[in-house]
């Protein structure tokens, strides 16, 4: 049968003996119940009247209650730190590299302007090459007499 | 009226407590060995008693009905037991040996006392390698000394499981006295 579980499986199964007759045929063992049910109900009776306290009991778990608090409260302390650790650490790396970058930002700007400065300065150069080139020769004369003028006065 | 019917319930259900508390403690201290559990599943057990009186409707004896509310919380304290493993796994029972010690004092040798000891341990030897079914339905007849009627009413099982039950442990407890004749 499929319904049946396992242990109503093996309760079908027919016992070799009947306890009935283990307790009657054998005087060892019913003199070994007889002392056990003995044994039991003079335990029974001493821890029935024995007086008892909760306060052990009570103190252990409030002990635990705070031990496992604690615990926790560490751990989360513990695990909180971790995280502002972390968190303030990527703060200072994106700061130095916003500072890395500004400066290379600053240096190629720098660059930048000493390379325009040159090609001005250059520039200037040649155009006053060329112009000091370009001035008529027939000012000459007019320069001697205005110096002349000068010396005289 | 009914205020007078609730004192009655209550003067009944008191004189339930009176009568039956030693035998339920005594059933769940010999299915546990531990004095503390049997006392707090002992008071667990009248505290249900006391909510569900009204719904006794006297079936069976109150002693099935109350041995039933007893059996069912000490499933349900193994069952979380297992479940809650992490919770603290030592346990207050007392060894075999320890509980063993108990002898009714009597007009007996100093073998004689030994000799019983020695009996009563190899028992309990036999009855910690029961089953968990097997134990409930031995306690409750041999030291309980209940009928095989009321075993099956207070364990749900059929008289015929009770009986197979029985010559299975019996077998074990004849078999672990047999190891030392």
């Amino acid at each position: 049968m499929k319904g049946l579980t396992r242990w109503t499986k093996r309760d079908k199964e027919p016992a070799h003996e009947g306890f009935e007759q283990m307790e009657a045929l054998d005087p060892v063992l019913k003199q070994a119940l007889s002392e056990f049910k003995a044994s039991v109900h003079a335990w029974s009776d001493a821890e029935f009247h024995r007086p008892r306290t909760a306060t052990n009991t009570v103190a252990h778990r409030t002990w635990r209650l705070a031990a496992g608090w604690s615990l926790a409260v560490i751990l989360l302390a513990g695990t909180g730190s971790t995280g502002v650790y972390e968190h303030h650490q990527r703060q200072v790396a994106a700061q130095a590299a916003a500072a890395r970058e500004a400066e290379r930002q600053r240096e190629m700007a720098a660059e930048k302007a000493r390379q325009q400065e040159q090609w001005e300065e250059e520039m200037l150069a040649s155009v006053d090459t060329a112009v000091s080139r370009a001035v008529p020769s027939a000012m000459d004369p007019l320069v001697q007499v205005a110096d002349e003028s000068e010396t005289k006065r | 009226m009914t205020v007078k019917a609730d004192e009655n319930a209550a003067d009944e259900f008191s004189r339930v407590v009176a009568s039956h508390r030693q035998q339920i403690f005594r059933f769940l201290l010999a299915s546990t060995r531990d004095a503390d559990l049997a006392e707090t599943l002992t008071q667990e057990c009248f505290l249900k008693a006391h909510r569900n009186w009204a719904s006794f409707r006297g079936d069976s004896s109150a002693m099935t009905w109350l041995m039933r509310i007893a059996i069912n919380l000490q499933k349900d304290h193994w069952r979380n037991r297992r479940l809650q493993f992490w919770r603290q796994t030592r346990t207050n029972s007392v060894d075999v040996d320890e509980a063993s010690e108990w002898l009714p004092s009597g007009e007996r040798t100093q073998e004689q006392k030994l000799l019983a000891r020695e009996r009563v341990s190899q028992v309990w030897r036999a009855v910690e390698g029961l089953s968990e079914r097997q134990r409930t339905v031995f306690v409750l007849r041999y030291v309980e000394e209940m009928e095989l009627s009321e075993i099956a009413q207070a364990t749900g099982l059929s008289e015929g499981t009770v009986k197979a039950h029985l010559s299975r442990a019996l077998g074990k407890v004849r078999t672990e006295l047999g190891g030392a004749r």
